[in-house]
């Protein structure tokens, strides 16, 4: 058990969503950084999916009421347990008691309390994701509040750890060479041209050379995105069809709108380029107000990197199952 | 709201015209968009269901969304030759026959007018129709669910009758509560969520149609028809 100590709005109960349900209309969900998730969720001896506590708004409390295995990924910074600043992407153990505390991250945008045994709150079709506009999943179907207090599910061998607790090399770090960033810090965004990319003619090449800024307007719905506004040569009325996130849209007033987690299953504005799969984490951490580029990209390139990242899991968990086993032998 | 269902013959194939073309885009690398070309129609979307059908079996597909005359399918991973899945769905497009759904009957109890027909004045001016005239043509019609989405449990009906075809709004409003009876171009529909909606309210329902609790935790389903019975027209 934990209770929230301290919070601001939309922090949130998140796995890795609920995809499948898009038919009838529901969200996929889950983590806007899945790849921290993931990652947390192996440091700690969870199943990937376990679901986690997204911080998106700092800064954040919480004490925790038993001895409990922790860790904190994503968002760069440093957390601290009684005061004492940890590492991220590092499994440690609280004693009842202790309170942890995050601070805005100084870059990043979002940061996930991974607990051993995962959070548990009810499973509702298929995921203990919060879905904020239905109103339902995670934590009754809100945002956490001061004074929640949260289950966490019972670990059947608790993690033998060291003091000064098992890491892992951040995403950002060890695929540095997979995910490039220009040099100014402007973030480089890989997509892939979408189905109305040609009604945008010369737009069409505005949309990927101009640098774009992430408006405050943004959410885990979507991001709005400030620039010199491309426009489409005629106006099509579409008919309603299915979204995932990373589809960037052109609503009438030419400035795109990249869908994210919680991005609405179906829509009509025009589709100037869908973002691919393995970007969206890092996405999932640029803040309002930071900048991107876009940089056209093609299926064979996103399914190398796709596969840059599962190497890079699976290598985590390998490593991370040698050196629990490691451990239980020396206890 | 009544909601009936017919015998266990829950689909069967029809003969039905000519299929139009069709053509795949992407988003990002794991999903392609399947538009039929041609009329925003029953015959076409039948098609789209038969392929949603086949689709949905396909190995390496992780989820399909049928929409309006469309479908989105998704992968589980990025395909090494994406013009191979083009080819592959284009060819399931060409070769599907007609599916026809013939699912439940609902039918929603309409306050039509009132507090929440906010854009019935609008809907009138466009249509050169009176109020009454607009409701009439509204719950005379029949509709057919043609695929779900946008909001948890809400459903696209097709049918609305053309001479009240109303464009969305560029401006949506920014509050319609859950419940509004609307037209969104050729389509309509009842509001699942309070909140910001481009389409144009002409009345009021009070129903529920998702519960995430259940095992079929939406209402409707495609291939559904629905039917709007005024409870009360206050104009």
């Amino acid at each position: 058990m934990i209770e929230i100590v301290e919070t601001g709005p939309f922090n949130t109960v998140q796995d890795l969503g609920r995809p499948g349900y898009r038919d009838i209309g529901v969200s996929a969900g889950g983590a806007m950084d899945p790849l921290a998730v993931r990652i947390g969720n192996i440091l700690v001896g969870n199943p990937q999916d376990a679901a986690a506590i997204e911080i998106q708004m700092f800064p954040f409390k919480l004490r925790f009421e038993v001895p409990t295995v922790f860790a904190v990924t994503g968002a760069d910074g440093q957390p601290l347990l009684e005061g004492r600043a940890l590492l991220s992407w590092c499994a440690y153990r609280a004693e009842a008691g202790q309170i942890l505390e995050l601070k805005q991250p100084p870059k990043l945008a979002r940061a996930y309390i991974v607990l051993g045994g995962g959070i548990d709150v009810p499973v509702l079709m298929g995921s203990r994701s919060t879905a904020l506009r239905g109103g339902f999943g995670g934590n009754a179907g809100r945002p956490l509040m001061k004074g929640d207090r949260i289950e966490v599910c019972a670990l059947p061998q608790p993690l033998p750890l060291p003091a000064g607790g098992i890491a892992a090399v951040a995403p950002a770090t060890a695929l540095r060479d997979a995910f490039p960033v220009a040099d100014d810090g402007t973030l480089l965004i890989r997509a892939i041209p979408a189905g109305e990319h040609e009604l945008f003619a010369d737009d069409g090449e505005a949309f990927w050379s101009q640098v774009w800024r992430i408006s405050s307007r943004s959410d885990r719905t979507g991001y709005r995105l400030s620039g010199a506004p491309i426009k489409p040569v005629k106006t099509v009325e579409m008919r309603s069809h299915g979204v995932v996130p990373g589809v960037v849209q052109v609503p009438p007033g030419g400035e795109p709108i990249i869908q994210m987690s919680d991005a609405n299953t179906a829509g009509g504005y025009p589709k100037i380029a869908g973002v691919i799969e393995a970007d969206l984490w890092r996405l999932g951490q640029a803040r309002a107000g930071s900048r991107l580029r876009f940089v056209r990209s093609t299926h064979a390139e996103a399914r190398a990197v796709e596969q840059i990242v599962s190497r890079y899991v699976e290598d985590i968990e390998r490593t991370s199952q040698m050196v629990k086993r490691a451990l239980k032998a020396m206890t | 709201m009544i909601a009936t269902s017919k015998p266990l013959v829950s689909s069967h194939q029809i003969v039905t015209a000519t299929k139009g073309r069709a053509r795949v885009s992407f988003i990002g690398g794991r999903s392609f968009l399947l538009e039929a070309a041609g009329e925003f129609d029953l015959p076409a979307q039948r098609f789209i269901w038969a392929l949603s059908h086949v689709v949905r079996d396909w190995a390496d597909v992780a989820e399909v969304i049928p929409g309006m005359t469309n479908l989105l399918a998704i992968f589980t991973a990025t395909p090494e030759d994406p013009e191979f899945i083009v080819g592959r769905l284009l060819e399931a497009w060409d070769s599907v026959p007609s599916l026809d759904l013939s699912g439940k009957t609902i039918e929603i109890s309409v306050h039509y007018g009132g507090a929440y027909a906010t854009d019935l004045a609008a809907v009138c001016d466009f249509s050169g129709l009176s109020d009454r005239e607009v409701v009439r043509l509204h719950h005379d019609a029949t509709y057919r669910v043609f695929a779900l989405g946008s909001a948890p449990g809400f459903g696209y009906l097709h049918g609305l009758d053309a001479r009240i075809y109303m464009p969305r709004k560029t401006v949506p409003s920014l509050k319609m509560e859950k419940g509004c009876v609307t037209i969104g171009g050729m389509q309509t529909g009842v509001a699942m969520l309070t909140g910001p909606n481009g389409w144009n309210s002409i009345g009021y329902a009070d129903l529920q149609m998702f519960d995430p609790t259940s095992s079929t935790p939406a209402l409707m389903a495609p291939g559904d028809t629905v039917r709007f019975v005024p409870d009360r027209i206050e104009l």
